[in-house]
């Protein structure tokens, strides 16, 4: 039997274009609004919904919804890999808001959401999972600042609690017992919110203060997967970008700034990070990241940079590189947030903000390209760390950075 | 049991002992009895998506696939087997969520591992080996990585710069602006008020007790910390 190659290809042809309304109106329960169920909560005085404060900025998601993004009154959740292992990231974020005005909080009453251990070893359980992430809501509500999450791992796992959460009255009411203990109510907040999706929401504001000139820059995009895959429907997707197929939210900030998006095969796969395997079984990390995407970024795409926006991956995709060096690996990416790519596109300092020397992967060439003089703005950072070393300072501050 | 997996796996894991079936349906029955699980599987159409997206089946003789099907199938005795010898070689990336049917076999394994935990499993025993050290920082400090773990020792396969960092790396700490940020031991600072929280949390939950079953040592550890602090707040648990 022959295949009927035209009569397919003629019905490939006529095939509509993917449809959000049509699939909407088809209906399924990840496509819900949730927000019915978790107001009706409220009103049952079940929990408190802390709203998502004026001014803020509305996003397209999976399916349709717009998601609030506030642009002020940020309560950062920090992330414990980012500020331990890669610290030039979450002082980026800051650096950008302080930039753009934004008033925010930085609490030492915040834990991590713990979901990095949870993933790695189960060494906890839902509830406890769910009260975690319950003390660091309410510790936010308390402020009157809004939650921003800056790990894409806390982001996505606080989005599984809240399923839980909406989904079981009895574990409810256990989390509200335990937070009662704490003298605490259960609080949830109207909208889960990443720093990227903050990013995403003002990336043109960030780029009307873009001093570097990025058109000769090539980017190639890892998405987190435990930003896009994990509760799905909340993740920012936008018509604009990839015709709405993929999540909008890196490739919209580099494309805001300038700099060109190039695609690679492999997007979708996840980095390697694995939980416990960067941990504990890096043989897997390693070849994964190498052999599956940074091989393949630059086979396909030869970006100057790679961006994404969690901190496995930031860690991931940047210390693998170095063993693969030495077999030989058609390896040499360097890797960082799209918070440190749009800090540096606004003139941040690659070491006292980006804090570059954190990173393994050589990142050079890329700030000669972007203009930099790395050797200069080391010799800067280096007598920052000798001003330290004498005691002529405490600490670095944030008007010694922009100074 | 695959010959790969022997090879690679410990002894008491690769060679573990058989089980009466009651003991398998046993654990399979707190798997199901987990509130989660029916969210969880809905059926497999054995279109292997889950497959395809899985970086540790690219890897590992491991599939969520079998995983999936064996808990739709109520096989206890897969179950058993795969809670011994598959289960921890999942990414948990949660890029099978892809499945068409609406199936999480990320979220299978999860509370799988949980039920291997506490029935202080082989598998598990091995899998947190060299763990530890992590468990107890994240339940006794409430950061899961701090600073000070970037060792040359710990992560010679990171580069040279894990060295850089760790020699500067009080002065190091001292170049970031955010003032939360000053720490070595701790990804930022966390308040004391915040940690006894944290502490009642692990009690109340029983995630402490969990520790019990995999690493008695540990767990007296963390015990001895958590307790000490409550006590000095006036609180008893």
């Amino acid at each position: 039997m022959t295949i009927p190659v035209e009569a397919l290809l003629k019905k490939k042809e006529n095939k509509s274009r993917f449809d959000r309304d049509a699939e909407l109106a088809a209906g399924d329960a990840k496509r819900r609004d949730f927000h019915e169920e978790l107001f009706e909560l409220e009103e049952k005085g079940e929990w408190i919904v802390q709203r998502v404060p004026e001014p803020y900025v509305e996003v397209p998601t999976k399916y349709g919804r717009m998601k609030k993004v506030p642009k002020q009154m940020m309560w950062h959740h920090k992330s414990c890999g980012q500020c331990g292992h890669i610290p030039g990231y979450s002082t980026s974020i800051f650096w950008v808001q302080r930039k753009l005005g934004v008033d925010y909080n930085d609490p030492t009453d915040q834990t991590s959401c713990t979901a990095w251990n949870y993933y790695a070893s189960a060494t906890s359980n839902a509830a406890a999972q769910a009260a975690v992430a319950g003390r660091n809501f309410a510790a936010a509500y308390e402020t009157g600042y809004f939650p921003l999450i800056h790990c894409g791992t806390s982001y996505g796992h606080y989005k599984e609690v809240r399923e839980e959460l909406l989904l079981h009255g009895e574990l409810r009411k256990e989390v509200r017992e335990i937070m009662k203990t704490l003298g605490k109510p259960l609080v949830m907040p109207e909208e889960i919110v990443h720093y990227s999706e903050w990013f995403y929401a003002m990336k043109d504001e960030i780029a009307k203060h873009q001093v570097r000139d990025f058109s000769d820059i090539a980017v190639t995009v890892h998405p987190a997967c435990h930003y896009y895959k994990l509760v799905e429907q909340d993740a920012i997707y936008d018509p604009d970008v990839y015709g709405g197929q993929r999540t909008a939210i890196v490739s919209g900030v580099a494309t805001a700034l300038g700099a060109e998006v190039r695609d690679y095969s492999t997007w979708f796969d996840c980095c390697g990070f694995g939980f416990r395997h960067i941990l504990v079984q890096r043989d897997f990390t390693r070849s994964f990241a190498t052999q599956r995407k940074i091989e393949k970024m630059k086979e396909e795409a030869n970006p100057d940079v790679t961006l994404t926006h969690d901190t496995g991956c930031v860690t991931t995709l940047d210390k693998s590189q170095f063993a693969a060096q030495a077999h030989d690996r058609n390896v040499g990416v360097p890797v960082m947030s799209e918070a440190q790519f749009a800090a540096l596109a606004m003139g941040a300092h690659p070491y006292k903000v980006c804090q570059l020397h954190w990173h393994s992967a050589d990142y050079r060439p890329l700030l000669e390209k972007m203009g930099i003089d790395w050797r200069a703005a080391w010799a800067e950072f280096e007598a920052e760390v000798e001003r330290l070393e004498k005691g002529e300072i405490d600490f670095l501050t944030w008007a010694d950075v922009d100074a | 049991m695959s010959q790969t997996g022997a090879l690679y796996k410990a002894e008491a894991v690769a060679g573990y002992a058989d089980v009466p079936l009651e003991e398998k349906q046993r654990l399979f029955d707190e798997v199901k009895a987990d509130m989660r699980f029916p969210d969880y599987i809905y059926g497999c159409y054995e279109c292997g998506i889950c497959v395809a997206v899985c970086p540790s089946a690219r890897f590992y003789d491991f599939s969520p696939r079998r995983i999936a099907q064996a808990v739709a199938r109520e096989d206890a005795e897969l179950v058993y087997q795969q809670m011994q010898e598959d289960i921890w070689e999942c990414s948990q990336c949660f890029s099978c969520l892809r499945c068409p049917r609406g199936n999480n076999p990320g979220g299978i394994i999860t509370i799988m591992r949980e039920v291997s935990i506490n029935n202080g499993l082989a598998s598990a025993r091995e899998a947190l080996e060299g763990y530890t050290r992590i468990i107890y920082k994240i339940m006794s400090t409430g950061t899961q990585v701090s600073p000070d773990m970037l060792q040359p020792d710990a992560f010679p396969d990171w580069g040279p710069e894990v060295k850089d960092v760790s020699d500067k790396l009080e002065l190091w700490r001292r170049a970031l602006p955010p003032e939360t940020h000053h720490t070595t031991t701790t990804g930022w600072e966390v308040s004391d008020k915040t940690l006894v929280e944290l502490y009642l949390i692990w009690h109340k939950t029983g995630a402490l007790k969990m520790i019990e079953e995999v690493d008695e040592g540990l767990h007296m550890i963390l015990e001895e910390v958590m307790e000490e602090r409550l006590e000095e707040e006036g609180i008893e648990v």
